[in-house]
């Protein structure tokens, strides 16, 4: 009997939403009085083990191969999968980046467990996982319960509290050997595009700053660009700065884009169509920027500006600037 | 080369939702094709049209309002559709969704090259369906993909997925798993032409008897999980709006995001 959560690694590196499930993987272990140990696969990342125990997991299973170098969907699951059947956790738990979202619907067939995708919120009630998800766009709450034994959750990016890490922890590992199967062989990574920009991951990101079609032309995003670099912001859009070719499809918010909860969401020329908001709408806070009083998006923002945002964010740009001087 | 489109009779994106008696109130939804799904559909369609494809099935499971969304797909160009309706599948978690698909494939016959799914279902949310099947059924699996290449001479598939950071790029052998969503293609508006020649097109529909599943494998009994509750999202309070000259409000937010919120 313990929690598990599956600590998700990229190129060597443990990845925000690993730590968020670290975290909560540990206060469930301490409410259920149960340890929490995590698994973690790749290749060589053997490395990675200290920085795991030092967000609170008493073990680590290792599960290293050249397999499991880079992400195969097929070979994941059964690595993971078989573990868990053996082992016989109560909780396993995943961030919800990408790989988690892709890949715990397969561990849940294959180990034959009930699943709970996006939450937002768990408890543990009469020695059972109770967990709280958002549906249908965000427009209503539901709470899930389980009746497996095995009870897995994927956890929405930036919502649950990362803890601080203590060095001086350490956890035993445990290094597991995987056995090639012909199924691994049916799939590969042969590339990865980067795309990267140096911002933040929209759905990682504390901060956004997204524009819409008031941008009126694709260059018109430097304003948006050079508030975002200072605040140390993503740069997101709407689905119409998008179709129109200003934005890529990565950086589209909503309903048929990416759903972010950062700290903040500036809205800048978005009149806040339900299907953006589907994407935003669980933001602590909202800033709106837009000429038109009347604009949807005001009655979801905290704080709403109107008025034209290319004089508006040029001036906010040079105020922050100024502030920041200031402080040094 | 066959291939399966998934498709889920969804609420409008447009939807209020409202809930009764801890229910969701469906009396005045009104219901589409899943808009992920029409990104699949779109994409066998061109599969065929390009000659690389000879088939395109619209699988759905659902209560009768789903056989529109079958005609939706039919519309776009697929060719034949199955239904699987019966009162029994009501509650039925994704685990179990995944395992009725799985029959009905294996019903129609296992030819298949190519399993497509939309990314998600915008009334659930969950993405799990696809990946479940491709379990199930030991394929292979590249899900939120952005571009795809089939070649089904050489029984292979080149799919990139939209990811943080970038695209991984993934080779499968046939048959695979493939979730699609914005970015792949651009579904096209079925001509009247099509949406007349969609009524005509069959739909075989089955019962979980036809499938040779029973009452408790299915449904609320045969699931894993279960909805304890719904809820509304707590009310967000209005919050401030100001007006004026640029010089004025930009020092009203500087100050909201200062002193209020602290991110400056
Ligand atoms: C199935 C479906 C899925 C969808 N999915 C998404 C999705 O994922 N994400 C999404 O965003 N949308 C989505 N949409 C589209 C959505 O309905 C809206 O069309 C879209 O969000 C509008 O984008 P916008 O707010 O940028 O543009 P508009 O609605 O045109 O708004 C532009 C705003 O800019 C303001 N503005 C213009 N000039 C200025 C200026 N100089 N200064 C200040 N303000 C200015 C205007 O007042 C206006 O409010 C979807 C639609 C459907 C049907």
């Amino acid at each position: 009997m313990s929690v598990w959560v599956i600590a998700d690694q990229r190129n060597g590196a443990l990845r925000k939403p690993a730590f968020e499930a670290l975290s909560e993987g540990r206060r469930l272990a301490d409410q259920l009085g149960t340890n929490m140990e995590a698994v973690l696969l790749g290749h060589n990342v053997e490395g990675l083990c200290n920085e795991i125990a030092s967000y609170g997991a008493d073990k680590v299973y290792l599960i290293d191969h050249e397999l499991l170098a880079s992400y195969n969907p097929p070979a994941y699951a059964r690595a993971i999968g078989d573990l868990i059947k053996e082992k016989r956790p109560q909780i396993v738990l995943m961030g919800g980046t990408m790989t988690g979202r892709d890949l715990m619907p397969r561990v849940a067939a294959r180990v034959g467990a009930g699943l709970a995708p996006d939450c937002i919120k768990l408890e543990i009630v009469d020695g059972k996982l109770k967990a709280t998800r958002p549906a249908i766009a965000g427009k209503v709450r539901v709470e899930i319960g389980y009746k497996s034994d095995i009870q897995i959750a994927i956890l929405r990016p930036n919502v649950f509290e990362k803890l601080e890490p203590n060095t001086s922890r350490s956890a035993e590992v445990e290094k597991v050997s995987l056995e090639p199967s012909d199924l691994d062989t049916k799939q590969k990574l042969v590339e990865f595009v980067s795309k990267e920009t140096g911002r933040p991951e929209l759905t990682e990101a504390e901060t956004i700053v997204s524009g819409g079609r008031g941008m009126k032309a694709p260059e018109n995003f430097a304003i948006i660009e050079e508030l975002a670099d200072l605040l140390g912001a993503a740069v997101g859009a709407s689905r119409a700065a998008v179709d129109a070719g200003w934005r890529p499809q990565s950086d589209q918010v909503g309903q048929t884009g990416k759903t972010v909860s950062p700290n903040l969401y500036i809205a800048v020329g978005i009149s806040g169509a339900i299907q953006h908001l589907a994407g935003m709408s669980s933001s602590k806070f909202i800033v709106a920027i837009n000429k038109d009083p009347d604009a949807p998006i005001f009655n979801v923002a905290d704080f709403g500006v109107v008025g034209d945002l290319f004089k508006v964010v040029p001036l906010l740009t040079e105020e922050i600037k100024k502030i920041e001087a200031q402080e040094g | 080369m066959k291939v399966v489109v998934f498709c889920k009779s969804v609420p409008d994106t447009e939807t209020r939702v409202k809930l009764k008696d801890n229910r969701l109130d469906k009396s005045e939804i009104k219901y589409i094709l899943n808009p992920y799904d029409e990104f699949a559909v779109e994409e066998a369609v061109r599969m065929k049209e390009a000659g690389k494809v000879d088939e395109v099935v619209a699988i759905s499971m659902g209560p009768e309002r789903a056989r529109e969304a079958l005609r939706s797909a039919l519309a776009i160009g697929a060719d034949r559709g199955i239904l699987i309706k019966d009162d029994v599948l009501d509650g039925s978690d994704t685990y179990v969704t995944a395992k009725v698909l799985v029959k009905a494939l294996e019903k129609d016959g296992a030819e298949y090259g190519m399993l497509l799914f939309g990314q998600q279902a915008i009334d659930g949310d969950t993405w799990h369906v696809p990946g479940q099947v491709a379990e199930m059924l030991g394929l292979p699996q590249a899900g939120s993909i952005i571009k795809l290449e089939v070649d089904p001479d050489a029984g292979k598939a080149v799919a990139n997925r939209l990811v943080e950071g970038g695209e991984e790029v993934h080779e499968m052998s046939l048959p695979c798993v493939v979730t699609c969503r914005k970015g792949l293609n651009e579904p096209r508006y079925p001509s009247l032409p099509n949406i007349m020649k969609a009524k005509r097109k069959p739909i075989q529909d089955y019962s979980i008897a036809d499938l040779d599943l029973s009452p408790e494998e299915v449904g609320k009994a045969g699931s894993f999980t279960e909805v304890l509750s719904y809820s509304l999202p707590p009310k967000k309070e209005a919050g401030r709006k100001v007006e004026g000259e640029p010089e004025e409000v930009v020092q009203a937010l500087v100050k909201f995001l200062k002193e209020e919120i602290k991110v400056i």
